[in-house]
């Protein structure tokens, strides 16, 4: 009862259980987040209907946010992309991943970036012309331990042009 | 002569006694785990709640080693979810994020194409021969927590069983020979 052995084993068996009892509480700390951000569409490059009939289209996109708020201690990366979204006949939603970067540290968090899309975004079908969609910044916080979450904000205002050019 | 057979006999019964007591302890820790597993499953709703990170296609954000907790709902799957899925014909299931979802109008199916943050280019390559989108039957679940290295055990019993057999051995060998 009293050996060197018994007693590491339960000393050690409850230092991992209180381990765990807090990489567990730490999921339910909220700070005050605000962040913000913006997107212009600078420029259609081209927008074509491709040989196996889906619509395609290249934008140019300025993008500004600052999701420095959304960083605690326990912020290992945040992960954001923007998704154009928009609805059409046949599918009621459409969500393209049109750009993603990876800010692994606060400072890099405040940022203004003008880039061609990353991700192709094609239609399932040729239903984008002249078609009103949102552009939303999601991002995803990944902790160093525990419980991930993820939010977005929603621009909505942005449209294709009625013909292929 | 019937002294010696007595004490034989008394030894006997003390070992077999020792033995079975020590027989049922095992079991009963080797259940209660299976039970805990069973019900980490109903609750998550997922058929394996806790996956293993296996390659460094999420890095940074997943490491080799990582832990991820899995939950399944009836929630509909949206863009920038990370989730595991099968692949038809694939045993190992793959984690990686969501980047383009087209959802139908009247079934609410849904066509799901993923990518992991540190690939060049999405998962079309991994996806089954002329498979271009996957549907909701093949996702497993999301994932919604994690925990960092605790996978390394896992991932050393799998890629060197001499280190599993070595273990299950000492354990053994302890549980035989512990007096209490």
């Amino acid at each position: 009862m009293h050996s060197f052995g018994y007693r590491a084993n339960s000393l050690l068996t409850f230092a991992v259980t209180i381990l765990a009892f807090m990489c567990a509480i730490v999921s339910f700390s909220f700070s005050n987040q605000t962040p913000s951000a913006q997107i212009q569409i600078l420029n259609i490059n081209w927008f074509q209907k491709q040989p196996h009939g889906n619509d395609e289209v290249s934008l140019t996109l300025n993008i500004t946010a600052d999701l420095q708020s959304l960083f605690t201690w326990n912020t290992k990366q945040v992960f954001a992309f923007v998704a154009a979204e928009y609805k059409t006949s046949k599918n009621s939603l459409n969500q393209v991943s049109l750009w993603d970067a990876i800010i692994p540290e606060k400072e890099h968090a405040k940022f203004w970036i003008q880039i061609s899309n990353k991700y192709r975004f094609i239609d399932q079908g040729y239903n984008l012309r002249r078609k009103d969609f949102n552009l939303t910044l999601h991002w995803h916080v990944m902790p160093k331990t525990g419980k991930m979450f993820a939010d977005k904000i929603v621009m909505s205002g942005y449209s294709l042009p009625d013909a292929y050019r | 002569m019937g002294y010696i057979g007595e004490t034989i006999d008394s030894i006997k019964s003390i070992q077999i006694r020792q033995l079975l007591t020590q027989a049922i302890s095992l079991g009963m820790i080797v259940t209660s785990a299976l039970i805990i597993w069973k019900a980490l499953m109903c609750v998550t709703g997922s058929e394996s709640p806790v996956v293993v990170v296996l390659s460094g296609s999420m890095e940074p954000g997943f490491k080799r080693g990582d832990i991820l907790f899995l939950h399944m709902s009836k929630d509909p799957i949206r863009a920038g979810e990370i989730v595991v899925f099968n692949v038809d014909g694939r045993d190992i299931p793959i984690v990686h994020r969501v980047i383009k979802v087209h959802e139908r109008e009247n079934t609410g199916e849904v066509d799901v194409l993923t990518k992991g943050d540190n690939n060049y280019g999405d998962d079309r390559l991994l996806y089954a021969e002329g498979q271009q989108w996957l549907h909701r039957h093949h996702i497993m679940g999301r994932a919604v927590g994690f925990l960092p290295y605790v996978g390394w055990v896992t991932i050393i019993m799998t890629e060197k069983p001499i280190i599993k057999y070595i273990l299950i051995g000492a354990l053994g060998l302890l549980v035989i020979t512990s007096k209490d």
